[in-house]
């Protein structure tokens, strides 16, 4: 592929660099294991910490990759990247419709050359209570809103989850209506923070993850974040969202991280990061408080959990 | 050959299958090959396994009716005993290592989590069970008391099961199959009793 000067963007680097790195077994190996696969990440410190704490760590590559929910591939946490092997994230679109000016499915390297891709570290709480430190790449779910064109009576966004049983083994199961759905409050969306992700570490998003483009809602608990979405509809009521019809009494809609507001499961005062023996204080919005606590500011958060 | 000869000179094998799994555990804990969330993954399994144990000694009494099977009787304290093992083992997972003896935490989870309630019961009432479980104590207690006693072993299960239910976010036919067996034992019991009432005396 032959690409002029002027089209190379981060994200364009990463794709190359992949290419470059499956010409090689040894490499491609190598870029697993060893830490200067990771290198690029190290000149990005700015963006790297700004939303870090000084005692959050990296999570290695294998911990994300290896233990993590999604139920599309199995109910454990190690099935989806057992699992996930046959999924074909290319090529991929991504339906836009509901309140819009004009319904029309997106090509996903369309929307990704109109887009500026830049790296996120993020943590990430599950609402089972551990947690994670994450490299994504990705850009802000408000670029992709603005392409969509939403009307002004659009109040919401949800997102939908493909359906491929045969490519998603848990989805031949009726473990929760297929396919998933997630959604947001438009002013939650086009926070800045809120990202739709194609990668991690520096890798295109891996199958397990979310592969080829997943939501990261950072101050949410972690099943809000949608992954392998193709999907976007603009709505004036608050849509259904999958884990939230299973079982309301257990997950709200909004499903921001807090300490205060116990889960029947799991306390929610404290978490396991993962790599780490002693649990930790969980954070009021994971520490994302300073960004995004005035969205809340007239809401009761122990009624709208 | 399933005599309760030979049955009893299987025990210290059974005794080494049974207990190596907790062995295995606590290598791979220690030398950290039990994954990515080890502390999880080690009440995982420490849990699942007393709760087979627990339903095996439920199902050695039922089998036990049949004929042929009669003399298997002679294991059921040595797996009831192992459940108890793996219970306490479980319960210390839980207390040290998860919640680093954080008492007033795990007395509020105790409380306020459904699941964690069911399964400290359950765990209460083994405490008798083990503790009645050498021949001098059934002796001194008379068979009919200790029988009584042992009852417990019911709510048990059906306690650590629903542990077990409560605790699945989603695709809970592994514990309902669990459920599943232990009514049909349950149901077998009732059965016989109102079938045979003299075998209850």
């Amino acid at each position: 592929m032959k690409i002029l000067s002027s089209e190379i963007t981060p994200y364009k680097t990463y794709l190359n660099r992949r290419k470059f790195i499956k010409g090689s077994l040894a490499s491609a190996l190598l870029a697993t294991v060893s830490p200067s696969a990771f290198a690029n990440h190290d000149n990005n410190s700015l963006v790297y910490n700004k939303y870090l704490n000084e005692n959050d760590k990296l999570n290695s590559y294998e911990e994300i990759t290896t233990y993590n929910n999604f139920y599309e591939f199995g109910t454990h946490k190690k099935h989806p990247h057992l699992n996930s092997g046959n999924f074909k994230p290319r090529p991929w679109t991504i339906k836009i419709d509901g309140l819009v000016k004009k319904p029309q499915t997106f090509d996903l390297e369309k929307i990704l050359s109109n887009v500026t891709i830049e790296d996120r570290v993020y943590r990430l709480r599950c609402v089972e209570a551990w947690s994670m430190v994450i490299p994504w790449q990705g850009f802000q779910l408000s670029e992709l809103i603005k392409m969509a064109e939403p009307l002004s009576s659009a109040k919401y966004v949800q997102f939908v989850t493909v359906f491929r049983p045969e490519e998603m083994p848990g989805q031949q199961k009726r473990t929760i209506i297929w396919p998933y759905r997630e959604g947001l409050r438009m002013d939650e969306a086009m926070n800045p923070l809120t990202i739709l992700a194609t990668g991690l570490y520096g890798h295109e998003m891996p199958n397990q993850n979310g592969a080829p483009i997943r939501l990261v809602v950072p101050w949410k608990y972690g099943f809000k974040s949608i992954k392998s979405i193709v999907e976007i509809r603009f709505l004036d009521t608050q849509p259904e969202t999958s884990w939230e019809t299973l079982a309301p009494w257990e997950y709200g809609f909004y499903a921001n991280v807090n300490p205060n507001v116990n889960h029947p499961r799991w306390s929610q005062g404290t978490e396991r990061r993962i790599g780490e023996f002693k649990r930790r204080e969980t954070l009021m919005f994971n520490g994302y408080e300073e960004e995004v606590a005035h969205l809340y500011k007239d809401l009761d958060l122990t009624k709208f959990y | 050959m399933f005599s309760t000869r030979n049955f009893n000179r299987s025990k210290p094998v059974l005794f080494i299958l049974i207990l190596f799994p907790s062995l295995l555990w606590a290598y791979q804990f220690v030398t950290g090959n039990l994954g990515v969330n080890p502390i999880e993954k080690l009440m995982d399994e420490l849990g699942l396994m007393a709760l087979r144990l627990i339903i095996i000694t439920l199902m050695i009494t039922t089998l036990s009716n049949i004929k042929a099977l009669k003399s298997i009787v002679v294991f059921r304290r040595m797996i009831g005993l192992f459940a108890f093992y793996y219970v306490c083992l479980h319960f210390s997972t839980y207390i040290v290592l998860d919640h680093f003896l954080d008492m007033q935490f795990i007395i509020q989870d105790i409380i306020k989590r459904p699941f964690i309630t069911f399964g400290f019961i359950s765990f209460l009432f083994l405490i008798p069970l083990a503790i009645t479980s050498t021949n001098n104590i059934i002796k001194r207690l008379g068979f009919k008391l200790w029988k009584k006693i042992h009852y417990l072993i019911y709510p048990v299960a059906i306690l650590a099961s629903m542990h077990f239910y409560v605790l699945v976010r989603a695709d809970k036919t592994e514990p309902v199959i669990y459920m599943g067996i232990i009514i049909l034992l349950l149901l077998h019991r009732i059965f016989k009793r109102l079938t045979r009432p003299q075998l209850a005396q």
